[in-house]
């Protein structure tokens, strides 16, 4: 039931982009509008999903794991739009010119290295890969830490200037990760 | 008269402006009941401003929209985000306003609004090209910069003219955060500013300058990034070595001091080969010199355009 409502929750943001591009409230740059919005809500997914450990052991509710999988495949979901926003929509398949903002732009390339290390984890996400992969796979989804951090960096280097919105993301990102650092050394202290 | 209109704006967007206008009109009507006493008549937003004409700096090109030219807009003295300064400039007062032009002339002098509204205005439609790839096509009112530069009478010193917009955190409120360094300062050489594609412009399609667009009076180089357009100007100073830009101040290896379209020269973090005009789905080739070559580029001869960049 309260998963249903998640699932619901979580296709607001495309019910949204749908809604605004039906009824042409994109703005001048509909594009970049929409780059921006599946690019936000990629990033607002990862943290969520980072979000549960964190919160598990804060409020002892060990069940809300059973949320993580979904908001992880969200993540995965709305970075997919992006990426293909950004191969179709913005460069119109010009391969030439993807290959080499790949190599020669920083925040693309880390954006897209992102976007590459999600795509294991999304197809391992089933149980019957849990169960194959057993210790491996939790070596494998700790990947998430690697592609979060390449997330955050790919929208701090976009911004021009007025770091602002980046750094938010930043400090959330720190935080959970602090929780993790920090519970890891208090839970092994005697 | 005329404006001229591509064939592609939808009557919808005709009606619209024009709904918009009389809204306008009504809501200063209402305002002018209640304080007409007190200010003098003043030339604002959405006012016709009369005897413009036309020019041969054309563009056979549409024009975008005046609606997205006066609603995604880079103007960090109010918001970062391109839909807030037409939202937060919307009660950005612009009388008094004065212009003062001085540093290395013979004739320093300060220019009321009113006075600079009073030239020999003309409407060009000039190429608007971003960096950050986009680009616009934007009809102008306003006059050469020369007209101003001929008055004042620079001096043999004199080699690079300054431009300074307002600084008042009260009035744009974007300047409370240091984003940039307040006040924005531009620069262009002198030879750049006496060009007569150099416009000091006082409006666009055929109104007063939108706030948003860079209220009251503002400079348009169209061969060069939108940036180097120094909006709401309060200080013209001519001076003897290149001004700092607060581009180059806040990213020297991005922004040099020249910053002519230049489709060959990428931008560090993105490439400036093409270009998104607003309104279009494919992206365009860009144009070297904005497509302004024939009359700029030998302003620009001998020189390493990938080191001056």
């Amino acid at each position: 039931m309260l998963k249903s409502l998640l699932f619901l929750l979580s296709l607001i943001p495309l019910a949204r982009l749908t809604w605004l591009s039906l009824h042409n409230g994109l703005g001048a740059n509909p594009i970049e509008f929409i780059t921006r919005s599946t690019g936000t809500w990629t990033l607002v997914f990862l943290l969520l999903t980072l979000s549960i450990t964190p919160l598990r052991r804060l409020i002892g509710r060990n069940d809300l794991i059973r949320y993580r999988r979904m908001l992880g495949l969200f993540a995965f979901f709305y970075a997919c739009l992006h990426f293909t926003t950004y191969i179709w929509l913005d460069q119109f398949f010009d391969w030439s010119a993807i290959v080499k903002d790949v190599i020669k732009r920083p925040f693309i390339t880390v954006g897209f290295a992102s976007f590459v290390l999600l795509i294991p984890l999304a197809a391992t996400s089933t149980h019957a890969m849990q169960r194959l992969l057993r210790r491996r796979w939790q070596q494998l989804h700790r990947l998430v830490y690697l592609i979060a951090i390449g997330g955050v960096l790919h929208y701090w280097w976009l911004v021009k200037k007025d770091i602002t919105q980046p750094a938010l993301y930043a400090l959330a990102l720190t935080l959970l990760l602090g929780f993790r650092l920090a519970y890891r050394f208090i839970s092994r202290a005697p | 008269m005329l404006i001229r209109r591509p064939a592609d704006i939808a009557p919808s967007e005709i009606t619209d402006q024009t709904i918009y206008r009389q809204r306008r009109n009504f809501i200063t009507g209402a305002a002018a009941i209640g304080v007409s006493a007190f200010l003098p008549t003043q030339a604002t937003a959405s006012t016709k401003l009369p005897n413009i004409k036309k020019s041969a700096y054309q563009v056979n090109e549409a024009l975008t929209p005046f609606k997205d030219v006066t609603t995604y807009n880079n103007f960090y003295e109010f918001s970062t985000d391109k839909s807030g300064p037409a939202i937060i400039a919307r009660n950005f007062t612009t009388r008094p306003w004065t212009v003062t032009v001085d540093g290395l002339v013979h004739k320093p002098m300060t220019f009321d609004i009113e006075d600079l509204l009073k030239f020999s205005l003309e409407e060009r439609v000039y190429r608007l090209r971003c960096v950050e790839g986009w680009s616009m096509v934007i009809p102008w009112l306003g006059f050469s910069l020369n007209e101003i530069l001929k008055r004042v009478q620079p001096t043999g010193s004199a080699k690079y003219v300054e431009f300074t917009t307002l600084l008042d955190p009260e009035r744009m409120p974007g300047q409370r955060y240091p984003v940039l360094n307040w006040p924005y300062v531009e620069g262009l050489r002198l030879d750049e500013a006496q060009h007569p594609l150099t416009l000091l412009a006082l409006g666009l399609y055929g109104e007063v300058l939108p706030n948003q667009n860079g209220a009251p009076v503002r400079i348009v180089t169209p061969w060069k990034y939108g940036f180097k357009s120094t909006k709401s100007i309060v200080r013209i100073r001519l001076v003897e070595s290149p001004p700092v830009s607060s581009w180059m101040r806040a990213a020297p290896s991005e922004y040099g001091f020249y910053s002519n379209v230049n489709p060959d020269v990428d931008h560090p973090r993105w490439s400036q080969a093409r270009e998104r005009r607003i309104g279009e789905f494919l992206k365009r080739k860009t144009l070297p010199f904005n497509g302004y070559g024939d009359q700029v580029a030998s302003m620009y001869a001998g020189m390493d355009l990938k080191k001056y960049f």
